[in-house]
């Protein structure tokens, strides 16, 4: 079924009784061309490329719980582009570009919104770093504009200006970049890659790989074996646990970064701003409620909770930036879990097993890099070669000594 | 999180820091013939376990001793907590 605004008035005409399942709920096959492990935004993107753009078949996405339960499911929502380092902005420039045209490409309201990210700067230094970072991004076909004090008071006339510490002096503006309905991109991929003949295996955990002579057969599941030609693992946040099985070890630890939501209020802030002062960023949800985050926790977690000396320094930084949030009721908080490498960057490569292929190390930024993820990961699984915008991700970058480390904390997993 | 001291009791881990996993004491050989793999497997490759985990934490903001903390990394309860010194010692490290 195509939605479109005729299909919905005549929906509404008669009672609402046309609508159907978006996905089937199909028994697992024996064996699949392509199994990819974790049914989360990226692992369904990943299904939807290869069934759309590659032309692949018999295609299987395993998920453990329900889809779109993990990470997609909570985060802040933003999308953008605005990298710095030459192994990362091209990458993140094609995923906008795929944003732009999502919805239309797989026929779902994803709700994307291009209403703007604009991160604050404070002192001359940070004004030429941003001054860098935008021509870095415009050299590589994103947009980005420096305002000026009076630029940003235009927009935000009330924030936290003056403040003797951390005055505001300007921003850099990246009018492209947004936020995006999360739950219907899962939903969206899901729907897509269903149509294209992918099956989409729910409450199927896999408990372990079956391996011989170095290559990757299948995997075991808690509803038997399935036999695959290729295995991609997508399942960030958990990697550790799935390539545990493997016999794989990273260059990823787990952490827990929390994130929270205000009581509904009518709109005040129409685009995300981010503190330069102090890590913290915001926007208001199309419900009302302000969407905020800030630093991870910074211990090896798996506990999908955080704790509260960085609630308290969460929303520090936000009343400092918006004295006026001190009135706001925090309605929840969550807690997610992030696979945080070595170099802050993502690793989207083959492992030495012939037959699996790996996609994680996200750090807190998989969202806005899933159809991008989706559609290099899928590449790869497809061709054995990386897309040209994904040459970067490779494990053996901190080997040779090629981190793309945007930060410049080095192998510090918690500092990025 | 409560960090059980050896010396001092229980303090607030707001007063560390922390580093990573505690196998980061057993520093490789850098005369070794495969030093430059080792090195990469220690600076870069992690365990990474859901459960137990030996973790390094620097009491920045109090004796600026280091701990080896055995805290488990799903609930986050501390089972045990040691001077790195003497953890270091115990796996016969001189210094």
């Amino acid at each position: 079924m195509r939605f479109s605004g005729f299909r919905v008035i005549k929906e509404a005409l008669s009672g609402h009784k046309g609508w159907t399942p978006h996905w089937r709920d199909p028994e697992p096959k024996s064996h699949y061309d392509f199994v990819i492990i974790g049914g989360g935004g990226h692992g369904l993107a990943t299904a939807y490329y290869l069934a759309k753009e590659f032309g692949a078949s018999k295609i299987a996405v395993l998920e453990k719980g329900w889809i779109g339960g993990g990470n997609v499911g909570r985060n802040t929502t933003i999308i953008r582009s605005n990298y710095l380092l030459d192994g990362n902005e091209p990458f993140y420039e094609f995923s906008l570009k795929l944003w732009e045209n999502l919805e239309q490409d797989f026929n779902y309201n994803a709700m994307v919104s291009q209403r703007g990210i604009l991160n604050l700067v404070h002192t001359d230094a940070q004004r030429d770093a941003a001054r860098r970072r935008g021509n870095a991004m415009i050299l590589n076909g994103s947009d980005a504009e420096l305002l000026d004090q009076d630029g940003v008071r235009k927009l935000y006339p009330f924030l936290n200006f003056d403040n003797a510490r951390f005055p505001i002096k300007g921003g850099l503006l990246h009018r492209r970049g947004g936020t995006v309905r999360h739950d219907a991109v899962a939903w969206g991929y899901a729907r897509g890659a269903d149509i294209r003949g992918v099956d989409i295996i729910q409450n199927c955990e896999v408990t372990g790989f079956r391996t011989e002579n170095g290559k990757c057969l299948g995997v075991e599941t808690n509803r038997g074996f399935i036999g695959a030609g290729k295995v991609g693992v997508s399942v960030a946040g958990s990697s550790g646990r799935v390539m545990e099985k493997a016999g794989v070890r990273l260059p990823i630890e787990s952490h827990v970064l929390q994130a929270f939501v205000s009581e509904g209020l009518k709109p005040v802030l129409p685009g995300v701003i981010t503190y330069g002062a102090g890590h913290f960023y915001c926007s208001q949800s199309d419900k009302g409620g302000l969407v905020f985050g800030g630093d991870i926790d910074g211990y090896n977690s798996y506990a999908q909770r955080g704790n509260l000396p960085v609630v308290e320094d969460v929303v520090e930084g936000g009343v400092s930036l918006i004295p006026a949030l001190g009135r706001v009721r925090l309605l929840r908080g969550w807690g997610g879990i992030m696979d945080m490498s070595m170099d802050g960057s993502p690793i989207i490569d083959k492992t030495d097993i012939d037959g699996l292929y790996f996609n994680g190390g996200w750090c807190y930024g998989g969202f806005k890099a899933t159809p991008a993820a989706g559609w290099c990961f899928a590449h790869l699984l497809k061709t054995d070669q990386p897309h040209e915008t994904a040459t970067a991700y490779r494990f053996d970058r901190f080997r040779r000594g090629y981190m793309i480390d945007e930060k410049g904390q080095g192998a510090q997993p918690n500092l990025h | 999180m409560l960090i059980n001291h050896p010396l001092l009791g229980p303090r607030d881990a707001q007063e560390f820091t922390y580093l990573g996993d505690a196998a980061l004491i057993q520093r490789p050989d850098w005369q070794a013939d495969d030093a430059a793999d080792q090195f990469h497997e220690y600076l870069y490759l992690r365990d990474n376990p859901a459960g137990l985990h030996r973790e390094l934490w620097f009491h920045e903001a109090g004796d600026r001793s280091w701990l080896v903390v055995t805290r488990n990394t799903v609930t986050h309860e501390i089972t045990d907590v040691q001077l790195a010194r003497d953890v270091a010692r115990n796996e016969g490290r001189s210094t």
